[in-house]
């Protein structure tokens, strides 16, 4: 399902050259939970943004379901993060003007579908995450947990393939955290492939597979 | 979709109402501006009472005379006669009125003098004009032909000079410069911004002072020529100009030796412009301030505006333009966006500005500051204001998108 090659990341400026990913091979399976850990500034999160288009990489090559992007110009990316992939950040990233059921429409903007048609299936992924009874409020309103769901929401709603979580747990307490985990391999069961950035041990162990960083070397 | 992005402009002005003030208060004064100064030019230039035939009229307003190198240079309005040799007789008219500038002249109610202003024209001056008859009637060939003492004054002179101004007035008698004359009609006045056909009192051109019988070429008469249809324009023009053509050339006005004649008969606009430019340093200076203030107006504050917009929002919402991004939103479509809520904005300046421009008018016909103002929103004019300001609203809404485009989605998440 998702397949890097030899990538490779370098950041540049005028006077430094940092190798953040060097020669990572990563073959994740359709319906796998995969799990990326690491020490901080290991590169998991830039990883994850590679993996999710969201960034390029310096070097090597990605598929994406049997897709090779590196040829990819910005609207094609966008479609294929559009029609495959769905977020989720350590810091939620709603848009606290809308309210909870607009933000999880996002995705739906970018896609041919009409108001009713968002409406309804934003309604459907809230209760999936246990806030249909959330839905008018505003993200300001909502606790850390709640946030997160909303943002599962966001991310489900479209019924992605893949779904990217980058630390969901980091910013939660651990009951809190755990419930997302819940939420998390429960789409997992029902055919979603995750890679999940996490540094907490307990957390990976709920996933199926490990994928350990060191210094932007892939060590497991 | 873009009931989203509405939804989304109206949280962002609710977000910050001190900025939201500065924005809305750019636009809309922008266009009140804009409205108010075109409201104010076609009040000037526009056919409106009691010129309401301005697109077919020729503005015949002055004779130049120049020698022959073109050294020194003679212009001046024209003679009566030398107006019905040349235009008078332009057989391709409908009509043709020779009237006088307005003068200053005084008038005595008791010990208290009257300021006015005077024109004696010919009863063609009635018909080419379209002034509103209160009372009474406009003088005619006749009265002309007898030299009768009458006058046909303005309701506004009407209501400073006779003590019970409800009463009809028609019959009585005005005393001006010493001399009476019979009221013989009252017209709804002319404002002074439209000098051809403004006045207080008006007299047939054989009333004492007009000196229209002045044998020269100059003199203080002035002629308006009324093609039948607009497309007859340049076919009177050109007769006129071959009549005047036939004036045997050198010449000798008054002891001036001149070679070259030229009297122009214009549209109006074209005479407007002809004279500003021709009126002298102080009549330039404020013609090119107007401009300058309208060009200021007009890109000064909704650059500002723009500026405004651009940082204010590239710094407020990066990260959803982020989120936006990573969920599958392509550069065209977030510009549209921004394009979206821009419009949107302009439009609430827009209304802002109609009600403010609305009030202004209001203001400015009721206050007398220029009597008989009739100045209106003009519904082209509020359609080029509305038109110049989406252009705004495009352009501050591109800008943004464009520069928050050129950010990648990973700088975007983390601002």
């Amino acid at each position: 399902m998702i397949k890097l090659q030899n990538v490779e990341k370098v950041y540049r400026t005028s006077s430094i050259e940092t190798l953040a990913l060097n020669n990572i091979n990563i073959d994740v399976k359709k319906g796998e939970f995969v799990s990326i850990m690491g020490p901080s500034g290991c590169g998991k999160s830039t990883l994850l943004n590679i993996i999710g288009l969201l960034d390029a990489p310096s070097k090597g090559t990605i598929e994406i379901d049997g897709l090779k992007v590196e040829k990819y110009h910005d609207k094609e990316l966008a479609h294929l993060r559009n029609q495959k992939l769905g977020f989720i950040f350590q810091s939620f990233h709603l848009i606290n003007d809308l309210s909870v059921v607009d933000n999880v429409e996002i995705p739906l903007l970018y896609r041919e579908s009409n108001a009713k048609q968002r409406r309804e299936l934003a309604e459907e992924a809230l209760v999936k995450v246990g806030l249909s009874n959330r839905m008018k409020h505003f993200p300001k309103q909502l606790s850390g947990g709640q946030k997160q769901r909303v943002a599962i929401a966001r991310a489900i709603v479209g019924k992605p393939e893949i779904i990217l979580a980058d630390e969901p747990t980091g910013n939660l307490d651990s009951a809190m955290g755990n419930e997302i985990i819940s939420i998390l391999q429960n789409l997992n069961e029902n055919g979603a492939t995750i890679v999940m950035v996490t540094h907490d041990d307990a957390m990976a162990k709920r996933t199926h597979r490990l994928i350990r960083l060191f210094d932007g070397t892939q060590v497991l | 979709m873009l009931a989203n992005y509405i939804k989304i402009a109206w949280k962002v002005l609710l977000r910050h109402p001190f900025y939201t003030f500065i924005t809305l208060f750019g636009i809309s004064l922008t266009l009140t501006v804009l409205m108010l100064i075109t409201s104010f030019l076609d009040h000037l230039i526009g056919a409106h009472y009691p010129e309401t035939k301005r697109d077919r009229t020729l503005y015949i307003e002055r004779i130049v005379m120049q020698d022959s190198s073109r050294q020194s240079m003679m212009s001046n309005s024209m003679s009566f006669k030398f107006l019905t040799d040349y235009a008078k007789t332009v057989k391709s008219a409908e009509r043709v009125t020779i009237f006088s500038f307005f003068n200053g002249s005084n008038a005595y109610v008791g010990s208290q003098k009257i300021k006015l202003n005077i024109t004696f024209s010919d009863a063609d001056f009635w018909r080419v004009s379209d002034f509103e008859f209160i009372e009474g009637k406009p003088y005619n060939e006749q009265n002309i032909a007898n030299s009768d003492y009458v006058a046909v004054i303005t309701d506004d002179f009407k209501k400073h000079y006779f003590s019970n101004s409800d009463e009809p007035v028609v019959g009585k008698n005005v005393e001006i410069e010493s001399i009476n004359y019979k009221v013989i009609g009252v017209v709804k006045g002319s404002p002074i911004t439209r000098p051809y056909t403004h006045a207080d009192v008006y007299f047939p051109y054989t009333a004492p002072k007009s000196n229209y019988q002045n044998s020269g070429m100059v003199g203080n008469f002035i002629a308006m020529i009324l093609a039948k249809d607009p497309s007859d324009l340049k076919a009177v023009r050109s007769e006129f100009q071959s009549n005047i053509r036939k004036i045997p050339l050198p010449g000798n006005q008054d002891g001036f030796k001149y070679g070259v004649l030229e009297v122009r008969s214009d549209p109006y606009l074209e005479n407007f412009v002809t004279t500003i430019m021709n009126g002298g340093p102080g009549l330039k200076n404020i013609f090119y301030g107007v401009i300058v203030f309208i060009v200021l107006m007009l890109m000064g504050l909704p650059a500002i505006n723009l500026v405004n917009l651009n940082v204010g929002r590239i710094l407020e919402r990066a990260s959803e333009i982020g989120v936006r991004k990573a969920f599958g939103a392509p550069v065209k479509t977030l510009m549209w966006q921004f394009i979206v809520e821009n419009i949107f904005i302009t439009f609430i300046g827009g209304i802002i500005a109609l009600i403010l421009t609305f009030t202004i008018i209001q203001i400015i016909n009721a206050s007398g500051w220029i009597a008989y103002a009739d100045l209106t929103i003009n519904l082209t004019v509020f359609l080029i204001s509305v038109f110049v300001c989406l252009i705004f609203g495009l352009l501050s809404g591109v800008l943004p998108a464009l520069r928050m485009s050129k950010l990648s989605i990973i700088e975007a998440l983390k601002a």
